[in-house]
């Protein structure tokens, strides 16, 4: 156990979902999640699971409230002033939007990678370190190198800058910036990771890389990725949901969603009958 | 009705496949029907005709089987598209064994010209024959019309076929006891009873084949088989 354990801990210790039953429930829960920018809804009573240690990929067309419901989950939302969110999304049982959560706190436990990579314009070292100094979460320096070690070599991206962790983060390629932002997020030992179409500026080889680390920091993540690409989503994930114009049309474990899906509406979308 | 794909090249394929499919299906059926007719006959010109046009079916096969890869590689298919493109193959498979098992009869039915053979035993494997002729064209309309329950009455079917086949190989076996001089015939006929016999199982899978794709399910139940 690490000092990074103590002071990044869930927000209650004794929370309804602690214990053996733990194991079995979602790691998250969206709960008649409803979401509206000003009078427009956006989403309409979405109900999901988020299973832990497994990806879950949210597919559909554009506008269909996918990149909404991901913003939910760590209330990125809260930063767009008409934006309302009714019902509930629960993190280890507990609602995140209970007035006692701690917003912070909230986005340290679940962190978020973005569809154009966004280092910090400082240096590959400091975008590591900034999460961590923050929260404050490495007593000495020694420790914080250890917690930048460790992000990035669990982010794959190590070997390939361990001798110029002092040079700007900018100056990497595109796939390296991305997984300098992974490593960035994995640095404050979140329990989640939502990934919004995080290989769409990215190479296939890049994107292949990033796939390969998804696959691997599932063992230690929950992790949410909204993906334009249904072949990724059918690489990537265990399970998938279907969203089609703000609403949750189907959710199953991924090979049955891409083989037999059970809605018409969810095959017409993967198989591209879009008419 | 559902919707055709947004990039048209791609139902074209699929219509290619689907035809491919079809006209293999009929070369298939239309063998068959020139083998029963070659031996109910003793007609030696239909027996060759049919052995010499077994390459096409055989050229079907490769071309489907380059069609399903091509679409495969090119169009990353999913869910029924995915389920029909895979099947092809095996359907594809399964009439190219069909088309087999009709040139082995033929060539059979050539041998029985210069022996002694009960008419009996001919018209009991003509009778076979027409029974799996008539399991084939079912199962092949079925699939043209996307008939499921068509198909499943066919499946259902092929456990009479078996009745029937054991039935004269029984029956054959009598013969032969009764008469050494017709061993040679009805060793020949019980080789064709068997290849026609394996025409109906083909035939029988093609459904399942159907199913599957049409479900998404497999076909797990025993099929039902005649009592031996």
């Amino acid at each position: 156990m690490s000092p990074l354990d103590d002071r990044v801990k869930p927000l209650r210790q004794d929370g309804p979902m602690s214990g053996p039953a733990a194991a079995a429930a979602p790691k998250i829960e969206g709960k008649k999640v409803n979401v509206f920018y000003g009078a427009k809804q956006a989403l309409f009573d979405v109900n999901i699971p988020i299973k832990t240690n497994n990806v879950t990929a949210l597919i559909g067309p554009s506008g269909c409230g996918k990149s909404t419901f991901l913003r939910c989950i760590n209330r990125m939302n809260d930063v767009i002033p008409s934006c309302r969110v009714d019902g509930a999304i629960t993190l280890d049982g507990q609602n995140i939007y209970d007035r006692s959560v701690d917003v912070v706190q909230l986005r340290a436990r679940i962190g978020m990678v973005f569809q154009k990579p966004n280092p910090f314009p400082k240096t590959i070292y400091e975008n590591v370190a900034y999460g961590p100094r923050i929260h404050g979460l490495a007593r000495n320096k020694a420790e914080m190198d250890e917690i930048v070690t460790n992000s990035l070599q669990r982010a794959g991206l190590w070997k390939e800058v361990q001798d110029r962790l002092d040079q700007s983060g900018t100056g990497l390629s595109g796939g390296q910036q991305q997984r300098l932002c992974i490593a960035r997020a994995i640095a404050v030992s979140p329990e989640v990771i939502l990934m919004d179409e995080p290989c769409s500026a990215l190479d296939p080889i890049a994107t292949a890389t990033i796939e390969e680390l998804i696959d691997e920091l599932k063992q230690n993540f929950t992790i949410v990725i909204v993906t334009h690409s249904m072949q990724q989503a059918a690489r990537v994930s265990q399970w998938t949901a279907f969203f089609h114009l703000g609403k949750m049309l189907e959710y199953g474990d991924t090979p049955q969603i891409f083989t037999k899906p059970k809605e018409e509406r969810t095959q017409a979308y993967i198989t591209g009958r879009f008419g | 009705m559902p919707a055709e794909h947004m990039v048209k090249r791609f139902d074209e394929e699929l219509q290619k496949l689907d035809a491919s499919i079809s006209e293999m299906g009929g070369l298939a059926e239309s063998q068959l029907s020139m083998a029963l007719a070659a031996l109910r006959e003793r007609d030696s010109v239909t027996a060759e005709k049919v052995m010499k046009a077994d390459h096409r079916v055989d050229e079907f096969d490769r071309t489907v089987q380059a069609q399903v890869i091509r679409m495969l590689a090119l169009r990353q298919p999913m869910a029924d598209d995915l389920r029909l493109i895979v099947t092809s193959i095996k359907i594809a498979s399964a009439l190219e064994r069909v088309a087999d098992y009709a040139k082995n009869v033929a060539k059979r039915s050539l041998q029985l010209h210069t022996l002694t053979t009960p008419s009996t035993a001919l018209s009991g494997v003509d009778r076979l024959g027409r029974l799996v002729q008539a399991l084939l064209k079912d199962v092949l309309d079925s699939l043209a019309t996307k008939d499921a329950d068509r198909a499943r009455a066919v499946w259902t079917r092929d456990a009479d076929i078996d009745d029937v086949y054991h039935g004269l190989v029984r029956e054959l076996l009598t013969y032969m006891m009764e008469d050494a001089r017709t061993i040679s015939a009805c060793t020949q006929l019980m080789f064709m009873a068997k290849n026609i016999e394996r025409i109906g199982d083909h035939a029988t899978n093609i459904a399942e084949l159907l199913l599957f794709r049409w479900t998404g399910e497999e076909v797990v139940e025993e099929r039902p088989r005649g009592t031996s």
